[in-house]
């Protein structure tokens, strides 16, 4: 018996598992291969979406369905949390007690916020990493009537790196709509010497912060909050009033990956091949999405991508043969939209050697990210893109 | 400031190895290893992408450290920054 054992129902262990079950239909129904997918919840969550719950134009009972129904058939799916990876044995201890053993590993454990590490975060800060916490952000912004918003990082990496640009876009636009923009600052901090990471990003998006009046500090690594002065401050210095305080919260991988030595602490991210996603040089372990240590976006279209290289090689080890050449190596592709506000977007796609060449924001991007959310769920997890 | 093309004479407290990673990851691995170290600490980022050289020392000027030395090795720079504060 060949066991696939998947880690975590978020984008990229759905998609794996959908397309392995495929790739290895015959050996599951004659009883010689099984597929697991373990996750926590059992509900499979379209994280993008959180964002425009605070710009109300998404509810989060529709950004969530139950796992179960995204998985072919022949994928089992057990809703319990790991505990413990035990690499000598090739077992995974759970929190009900019970173990699960396997010859091929899938680590799609995604990453955890984590607000608590900045003191006074949770009763000062928003952020939109969460649909409770979008909701509560939609609450502020109702309530405000002028002043300063700060938008910031509290850490790197973080999940979907255009995020906190494209939610400063929205602000500023809802800003203007509602009247408000002539009483307010809008100040836009960056952890790094511009405005995004990429450079070619940075040079699209530094024009239209100047377009729209939001003030860049870059160098900018969140340090405080100081509730009684409503000020952050950083690391380098500098302190901005805030009447408003959006900030990205810190992020880091799963726990049970430090805990069971397959990441080092405290980020807790896997040490991945760039190319063949295998973790740590070990050849029946493999990791995709926000999980790992690679130079990329911790997005979903990043696990996207790496899908369908995790799967043809895991089901080739299954079958005895060499992974087809199509799907044999990861070169780092990655497509998203990018909000710029008033109805705008552009499209980033790069990979591993070509960074991306930004289009000029227009509204096709715009509506190719609402279509793209609305038609996510028949096709990404069931591996149809 | 120094620009040398040899390993470093300057026996660093911390040593980073951040080479393999690319901007900005030396970077915050050596905000994270300031955020740890005592005042007078020296810290050497080892990087092999070319950006750390500028801005690593663009960052360590704005907060207000001292930049000792960038020192050019095979393959990789080698940046070495004083904790002042």
């Amino acid at each position: 018996m060949e066991r696939v054992l998947i880690l975590g129902g978020g984008v990229g262990g759905t998609i794996v598992a959908n397309l392995v079950s495929r790739k290895l239909r015959r050996q599951i129904d004659s009883g010689l291969a099984e597929v697991t997918v373990v996750d926590k919840l059992g509900n499979h969550v379209y994280q993008p979406g959180f964002m425009y719950i605070t710009f109300g134009h998404e509810k989060a009972a529709k950004l969530q369905r139950p796992e179960r129904s995204l998985l072919d058939q022949r994928v089992q799916l057990v809703v319990d949390e790991v505990t413990r990876i035990d690499e000598a044995t090739h077992t995974v201890a759970l929190a009900s007690g019970k173990s699960l053993g396997y010859e091929h590993l899938v680590l799609a454990t995604g990453s955890r916020i984590a607000p608590e590490e900045i003191e006074h975060f949770g009763a000062e800060a928003h952020h939109f990493y969460t649909a409770e916490a979008a909701q509560r952000l939609r609450v502020a912004l109702n309530a405000f009537k002028g002043g300063s918003i700060v938008i910031g990082i509290a850490g790197m990496p973080y999940k979907c790196p255009p995020a906190p640009l494209e939610v400063t876009f929205l602000i500023e636009a809802e800003l203007r709509e509602r009247g408000l923009r002539e009483k307010s600052e809008v100040h836009f901090c960056s952890p790094i010497g511009r405005a995004f990471t990429i450079e070619s990003v940075s040079d699209m998006a530094t024009p239209v912060l100047e377009q729209k009046s939001i003030e860049l500090h870059t160098f900018f690594n969140v340090e405080t909050i100081d509730p009684a002065r409503k000020v952050v401050a950083s690391l380098e210095g500098e302190e901005l009033r805030y009447d408003l305080l959006v900030l990205v919260p810190p992020h880091h991988g799963a726990q049970v990956l430090i805990d069971s030595g397959f990441a080092p602490a405290p980020g807790g991210w896997l040490p991945t091949d760039h190319h063949t996603l295998q973790v740590g040089g070990r050849p029946n372990v493999y990791a995709l999405g926000d999980a790992t240590d690679l130079p990329l976006s911790k997005a979903g279209s990043t696990a996207h991508f790496e899908a369908p290289i995790v799967a043809e090689r895991v089901a080739a080890a299954v079958l005895g043969r060499a992974p087809a050449a199509k799907h044999a190596s990861y070169t780092g592709r990655v497509m998203c939209f990018f909000e710029i506000g008033d109805g705008k977007g552009t499209l980033l796609r790069f990979d591993y050697d070509h960074p991306p060449r930004p289009p000029r924001p227009n509204r096709i991007w715009h509506l190719g990210k609402v279509l793209f959310n609305k038609a996510y769920w028949m096709t990404v997890p069931r591996g149809r893109v | 400031m120094t620009t040398q093309t040899s390993p470093s004479p300057i026996t660093a407290t911390r040593t980073i190895d951040a080479r393999g990673s690319f901007c900005p990851g030396p970077l915050m691995e050596l905000i994270r290893a300031i955020r740890e170290v005592e005042v007078g600490a020296l810290i050497a980022v080892r990087s092999s992408d070319r950006g750390s050289r500028i801005d690593i020392p663009k960052w360590v000027e704005k907060a207000g450290h001292r930049l000792v030395g960038v020192n050019e090795v095979e393959g990789y720079d080698e940046i070495v920054v004083e904790k002042l504060h």
